[in-house]
């Protein structure tokens, strides 16, 4: 067979790689602003800087943008390094880059124009949604060409974790967007279903863009990043078979809970709550997977910062997919839904899972596709690691507070059977968590700032010789001395 | 890649692998965690049963029902129900007693002050605060200065027909523009402003005597020989130093030379005849509600109410 090392396209991967960065400190700063805004209502700037345009912004920035460029280059380095073969069509490659940075754009500039569909996470009007089904089939080709013509004859769970999420997102996509332009040259279309069918179909979309998009996607990295960065083999092969199977099969059916005592009909709602509760398990499995493969390496938590990153996102992975199953129960669903526990919720898997398991990732490729020995200064990283840590842990307990007070408030009966609270009122209680939310977001962003100086230093070729010394030392003790 | 292929056996563990690598990537052989699996199993077993009990599975004809035969809606209902409840009593009291008679009564006073509170948050103090401390161009409700009148009847009135509203029967005047529509000079409307804010406390002006000529032919016909205002034509007093729209020098002479006309909505069919009677009660004590009218007074003292508790 053959041996020589593939030549694999590892420049698609940096293009990805810078734009997942690029991207992550552009969503980071209007999560920011819109936290602030909802702080402080005079920050609106109206029209085109208020808060109903910059929030959907913010939403698509982290989500598509963040999180959709750090799927593109993990998928693209990991279903090369795993085949054994280089991606398939360079240039079809590209054009899924700039592609698709042309529909983050299309979609960013058209919501500061207020051109929105209305729909949550799937804002984009139609001319944008019909370009990204068409970088999305090219993404489809490309890594489906790559693993036709792998040399490995098993295909490495990552890669089914990734195909899973390409080809659901596909479907997804699709499924919500069809709709009809008001007219050809202009940009407001109309949505095919409509009233409950429309909000359960788009709800469908939404919770699987979660659990695909989010989870399965990013379990794919995981799968990879994990195990290589622990240099241990992954825990049980049995185990991610049924999770994997588990999770797909049962995520696509928990959409309902979002639709819990509205219009949806109710035998609709008892399904989305009781798949939910099964989902809770298939969860777990991949943090299970993920967090076990460290046994016979945990010693390494302790001296590797990007370990610890990659952990630490299991774990708030394990939190927010408790957390999630918990609250579709529709009783628990009646307090927390409309409130701020739902962002809470959100944030905990998005800051914590989604976000650290990308730092994790990025920093173990940066110094990889740079050709570095290591990063510029691990101890950066762990400054990152607890700054960014302390943000989320403000954030989460900030919206916690704040969502289960706005749902009692909101409840409360006196006894003479009148509304305690007014709105308002809940909404003037809500002013200081707001602060407190926008703090734990103001860490968070300066620790990716953190990470993006030291990208900066490590692609430019800086080695931190105290870092280095340091590291040589602890390899070869005496190092330090004998120099 | 068939050598590959051999499990070997993990050093740190002592479980075999599955014998696959791809970039040095391995797998081990570990069964599923017990546990896992279990919570797994019982979670199915647990939504299969909520499925029995509940409305779950589509059919051909609508869906099962679940053999309680829960809905939303029964659901909905129970907890309405069990509010309703909870008001019943004292709406069976409420309902037919004169706003007299509920002044009088404790209970029902505590009642309507408390159903009055909550739907004045919802509905007024959009515009009038969350303390009913108004603002410009919002009347405060705290103080004792009524335009249209505070008796807890003519509160009512106003909140049943708005002022200035889409309602047939509202409350409507409308002050002439002095300064837009000429009818007094630039000059004028400066010496009324200055006459207006020395009734009300200010300091005389040399045109103070001139200002009360005016006064009397223009203004006095709705705002009183004295300036005190007149409830029934919704014309404010204009010696109190309560401004609705301002008591800088600017912002009379403003209300003269443009003159103001706020808008109340009405609330007669927006809410129910019982929230409304609340909510007049509820505005009438918050400050400085006016007392009951003599007449009523009279009629009160033949039935033997004591009005004495709320005057």
């Amino acid at each position: 067979m053959d041996t020589a090392k593939p030549n694999y396209n590892m420049e698609i991967v940096k293009l990805f790689t810078i734009a997942t960065v690029f991207w992550g400190i552009a969503g980071f700063t209007v999560g920011l602003v819109i936290a602030l805004q909802m702080a402080f209502p005079d920050l609106n700037i109206e029209p085109y800087l208020n808060f109903g345009r910059l929030r959907p912004l913010h939403t698509s920035a982290v989500i598509f943008a963040f999180g959709g460029n750090a799927l593109f280059a993990t998928s693209y380095y990991v279903v090369q390094r795993t085949c054994g073969v280089r991606l398939w069509n360079d240039k079809l490659a590209s054009f899924t880059f700039w592609g698709y940075q042309a529909f983050i754009l299309m979609a960013g500039l058209g919501y500061l124009a207020g051109v929105t569909q209305g729909k949550e996470y799937a804002e984009p009007e139609w001319y944008a949604d019909l370009w990204l089904t068409v970088v999305w089939v090219a993404y489809f080709f490309v890594f489906m060409g790559t693993i036709l013509k792998r040399k490995e004859p098993h295909l490495y769970v990552a890669n089914w974790f990734y195909l899973s999420f390409i080809v659901t997102v596909a479907v997804l996509h699709i499924g919500n967007n069809i709709s009809i332009p008001f007219e050809l040259m202009n940009v407001k279309s109309y949505s095919a279903p409509s009233g409950v069918q429309s909000a359960m179909i788009q709800w469908w979309y939404a919770h699987n863009a979660v659990g695909f998009f989010l989870t399965a996607g990013f379990l794919g990295m995981m799968y990879y990043f994990v195990p290589k960065r622990a240099n241990r083999p992954v825990y049980s092969y049995r185990l991610s078979i049924l999770h994997f199977w588990s999770l797909i099969f049962i995520y696509i059916w928990a959409g309902p809970h979002h639709l819990h005592y509205t219009a949806l009909p109710d035998w609709a709602q008892t399904l989305g709550m009781t798949f939910s509760i099964m989902l809770w398990m298939p969860s777990w499995g991949g943090m299970i997977n993920g967090v076990m493969t460290l046994s016979g390496a945990w010693d390494k938590l302790r001296t590797d910062p990007v370990l610890r990153f990659m952990i630490i996102a299991l774990a708030f992975y394990g939190m927010s997919t408790f957390e999630g199953p918990l609250m579709s129960i529709k009783a628990v669903n009646s307090l927390s839904h409309y409130t701020d526990w739902t962002i809470g919720h959100v944030h905990s898997g998005a800051l914590g899972w989604v976000g650290f398991i990308t730092f994790g990732c990025l920093y173990y490729l940066v110094p990889k596709l740079w050709g570095r020995e290591e990063l510029y200064s691990l101890k950066l990283v762990n400054l990152h690691l607890w700054i960014a840590t302390i943000g989320i842990v403000v954030y989460i307990a900030a919206m916690w507070v704040s969502g289960i007070m706005q749902g009692l408030m909101w409840r409360s009966y006196d006894e003479l059977g009148f509304l305690e609270y007014s709105f308002v009122e809940s909404v003037m209680a809500m002013k200081p968590f707001y602060i407190l939310r926008a703090i734990g977001g103001l860490l968070y962003i300066v620790g990716a700032l953190i990470m993006v100086y030291n990208f900066w230093r490590t692609i430019r070729g800086d080695v931190n010789e105290k870092e280095q010394a340091e590291r040589l030392n602890r390899i070869t003790p005496g190092y330090a001395a004998a120099e | 890649m068939s050598e590959e292929n051999k499990p070997e056996i993990d050093e740190h563990t002592g479980v075999e692998t599955t014998g696959h690598e791809w970039d040095g990537l391995k797998e081990l052989n570990n069964p599923a965690p017990r546990w896992w699996l279990w919570i797994f199993y019982i979670t199915i077993i647990w939504s299969v049963g909520y499925w029995i009990v509940y409305p779950s599975w589509p059919t051909l004809s609508g869906a099962t029902k679940g053999v309680i035969g829960w809905t939303q809606f029964t659901k909905l209902e129970a907890e309405q129900a069990e509010i309703a409840a909870r008001q019943q009593q004292f709406l069976e009291k409420f309902e037919p007693a004169s706003f007299n008679q509920i002044l009088n009564d404790q209970e029902l006073y505590a009642f309507a002050v408390a159903g009055g509170r909550a739907a004045f948050k919802d509905n007024c103090a959009t515009c009038h605060g969350t303390g009913a401390e108004g603002g410009k161009g919002y009347p405060n409700l705290n103080d004792d200065d009524w335009i249209w009148g505070g008796h807890v009847e003519e509160i009512y009135e106003t909140l049943l027909y708005g002022i200035r509203s889409t309602h047939e029967e509202t409350r409507y005047n409308i002050m002439p523009r002095f300064g837009v529509d000429g009818l007094l000079k630039r000059e004028e409307v400066a010496i009324m402003t200055d006459y207006v804010l020395a009734i009300s406390g200010g300091a005389k002006t040399g045109t103070f005597a001139r200002g009360a000529e005016i006064f009397k032919s223009q203004c006095a016909s709705c705002h009183g020989a004295d300036g005190r205002g007149d409830h029934d034509f919704g014309a404010p007093n204009l010696t109190d130093a309560i401004w609705l729209y301002g008591g800088e020098r600017q912002d009379v002479y403003e209300s003269i030379f443009y003159a103001r006309a706020g808008m109340m909505p009405h609330w007669q069919g927006r809410l129910d005849e019982n929230t409304i009677r609340q909510l007049s009660v509820y505005v009438h004590e918050m400050g400085g509600g006016e007392g009951v009218k003599p007449e009523e007074r009279a009629a009160l003292d033949v039935q033997g109410v004591s009005l004495d508790a709320r005057e």
